[in-house]
């Protein structure tokens, strides 16, 4: 089965790095970058089969990314990733098409869980 | 301490309060109260004065009329006994005697009768004395009757050792000689006079039947002295005749006049006199000043009482009801107080709240890099065989410790914004105090493209205040800029000096404040912002500013934004 690529979007730049090795060392095929831009861009590059989105970032916002995305690839799954207090702007970004929303700071598990069920796959070993 | 002695300034501040307030309102009830009763007072000393020295007048005026014609009627019955009768007529004892039964049938009391010559020697004698021959030549009042015609003598004792008087007239003889016609009076009838409440009814003379009834007082008396002042009448104050000079002089007057001296024995006296005409007589009226007093001192007493009794009630109502009024305020005051001090904890609670959230929200960041750095450290450890290299370890561990300090750095900040929540005077840079308080706020304004721009064109000068209370004011204003700027607008902070003072404004470019909404910005409970603010935060505000001794003002459009400043004085405010 082909490994599920993974997209992170976070203005943490180490953030970033650490979850994308964390989740390659669990099957997963995982890039990073740290503007809402550059993610726009990629994804226009690159298939993703989901995209792990902060929503609070400088310059173009988590909730701008998310209906930019659902504008122009429906079907691509986006997990967000929020603050506490923000779960306002979290249930706006599932109002947009967010699968699902995580609360920051985020176990590993439970981010490889909602992964793995926004691609509708069983985790591995279970 | 500090405290002490706010509470002790304010005690005397309304202590202050209570008297100004007492003694303005007791200065205009009083004030016309007491011209009005001294006014009255004055009235009615005259009334009362006037009411004793009236009868006086009266009785001076109307004893003068019946002297004076007393007298003219005795010296026209001597008059015309010469016109009738020639000198030889009246040197014959008979006619003599005969005139003088005559006159005492018509109106009593003459004595005697005598004829003297051009040489003042005694030529004719009707009365009970045996006078012959006797000669006056030297004698003061035969010179004077000679020299004027008419003539009233004193009152004088005479051979006779009884008070009567002489009263002559002269006439010419066919020969030409003058010669005086003499007639000694009983002056017992000046005592009926003068005196209305004898016992001995004088009513055989009408000209006394007359005066009689015009009574004195009790307490008044009432006499006669001659121009040198000696007593001529019996007197209830002064006693007999002649016996003494009671009064002192008094100025000539012949129509009543009214006077207060002081008589003989020391005592004040209220006198009213008049010169008899053709005679040396002064007809005098008297009362004691002290009986004046005695009709007075009753009224006087409520006179004075009434003015007394309200002015005291007036006092004490004003001073009962500045007491109340003021204790009132000061209730009204405190109760203001601790409403304010109840508002601003609340206010404080929410600024809790909201640096608290605000926190929580920067170090998610940190701590979310802490922890996946960590769990992937723990990944290369437990998913392979053996460690990782090294450098990938000393990277991971290097993530962590950097993200722990900031950590660090955030709750350091809170843990200073916690401790200035404290009331402390200190010297502050407010530049330096505005970029920590933009600090809690800068993520969102990276968020939000926020741009903020600070404008000082010299160092602004370090002020004494209060850090943790100034941190309050700018984080409210601040955010409340931030709330009014769409993502991507602009705030501009300035600080400038103003004299003694410094201000700071916070200009944002906003969505503004429409005009019917300005005036009540900073009235507590006022908000916009439907069920989401307390409406606390700028009333809140502008206590603190008012306690740090400055001043807060606004100014908005809508559409085009809302500019703050923040005036607070450069040395510690003293309020």
């Amino acid at each position: 089965m082909d490994p599920i690529r993974v997209l992170i979007v976070d203005d943490e730049a180490e953030l970033v790095t650490a979850l994308e090795e964390r989740l390659n060392l669990r099957g997963f095929e995982a890039s990073g970058v740290t503007t809402g831009a550059e993610a726009l861009a990629l994804l226009g590059d690159e298939p993703f089969d989901v995209v792990l989105l902060d929503l609070k970032m400088p310059g173009l916002g988590g909730l701008e990314v998310i209906r930019r995305i659902k504008e122009e690839r429906p079907g691509l799954q986006v997990i967000l990733l929020t603050g506490w207090g923000s779960e306002e702007d979290a249930k706006k970004g599932q109002a947009l098409g967010a699968y699902d929303y995580l609360m920051k700071p985020v176990k590993i598990s439970e981010l490889v869980r909602v992964l793995l069920s926004a691609c509708d796959r069983q985790e591995e070993g279970e | 301490m500090e405290e002490d002695q706010d509470q002790l300034i304010s005690r005397r501040r309304y202590r202050k309060m209570v008297v100004i307030a007492a003694a303005s309102v007791s200065a205009v009830a009083v004030v016309p109260l007491v011209i009005m009763s001294g006014i009255t007072y004055h009235q009615y000393q005259e009334i009362i004065r006037a009411e004793l020295t009236r009868p006086m007048q009266r009785f001076v005026s109307a004893g003068k009329l019946s002297m004076e014609s007393f007298l003219s009627e005795r010296l026209s019955a001597l008059a015309m006994a010469t016109r009738e009768n020639s000198f030889e007529e009246l040197r014959q004892a008979g006619k003599l005697a005969s005139l003088l039964t005559n006159f005492n049938e018509t109106f009593g009391g003459v004595i005697d009768l005598g004829v003297i010559d051009e040489e003042g020697t005694l030529v004719a004698y009707a009365g009970p004395e045996r006078l012959q021959a006797v000669s006056y030549a030297n004698d003061q009042w035969f010179r004077e009757v000679i020299a004027r015609g008419v003539y009233v003598s004193d009152v004088f004792l005479g051979y006779r050792n009884f008070p009567h008087s002489v009263i002559a007239v002269q006439h010419h003889a066919a020969d030409g000689q003058p010669y005086v016609l003499r007639a000694t009076i009983d002056t017992d009838a000046f005592h009926w006079l003068v005196r209305a409440r004898t016992d001995r009814r004088p009513e055989q003379d009408p000209v006394c039947r007359r005066c009689h009834s015009l009574g004195l007082q009790p307490f008044s008396d009432a006499f006669i002295l001659n121009r040198d002042g000696v007593l001529q009448s019996s007197s209830q104050l002064y006693g007999e005749p002649l016996q003494s000079n009671p009064l002192p002089e008094l100025p000539p007057s012949s129509e009543p006049n009214l006077l207060e001296v002081v008589d003989v024995g020391g005592e004040e006296v209220i006198v009213c006199y008049a010169q008899i005409e053709r005679s040396p007589f002064i007809l005098v009226a008297l009362s004691p000043r002290m009986a004046l007093h005695a009709g007075w001192l009753p009224l006087r007493r409520d006179l004075l009482a009434f003015p007394a009794i309200s002015i005291a009630l007036i006092l004490a109502v004003v001073f009962w009801g500045s007491i109340y009024v003021v204790s009132r305020l000061r209730e009204a005051d405190a109760k203001r107080a601790a409403l304010y001090h109840k508002m601003e904890y609340t206010n404080k609670m929410a600024a809790i709240g909201r640096l608290g959230a605000g926190v929580a929200h920067e170090i998610n960041n940190p701590l979310s890099i802490i922890i996946q750095n960590a769990g992937l450290l723990k990944d290369l450890i437990t998913l392979h065989d053996g460690l990782p290299p090294r450098e990938k370890m000393i990277q991971l561990v290097d993530s962590v410790l950097n993200a722990s300090e900031r950590c660090g750095g955030i709750t350091h900040r809170l843990l200073g914004f916690a401790r200035h929540m404290e009331v402390q005077w200190e010297t502050i840079n407010l530049d330096v105090l505005l970029r920590e308080v933009l600090e809690f706020l800068g993520k969102e304004a990276t968020y939000r493209n926020i741009q903020i721009e600070f404008k000082f064109p010299d160092l602004p000068p370090p002020i004494v205040s209060d850090r943790g209370q100034l941190q309050q004011v700018f984080l409210n204003i601040i955010n409340n800029a931030f709330a009014a700027v769409a993502d991507g607008g602009q705030i501009e902070i300035g600080i400038e000096q103003v004299g003694q003072a410094v201000a700071v404004t916070i200009a944002d470019n906003g969505v503004g404040i429409p005009e019917e909404h300005l005036e009540h910005i900073f009235d507590p409970f006022f908000t916009t912002k439907k069920g989401a603010g307390t409406g606390l935060g700028l009333s809140i505000t502008y206590g603190i500013v008012q306690k740090l001794g400055g001043q807060i003002s606004v100014e908005s459009k809508v559409g085009e934004g809302t500019c703050f400043t923040v005036i607070l004085p450069i040395r510690r405010a003293h309020v």
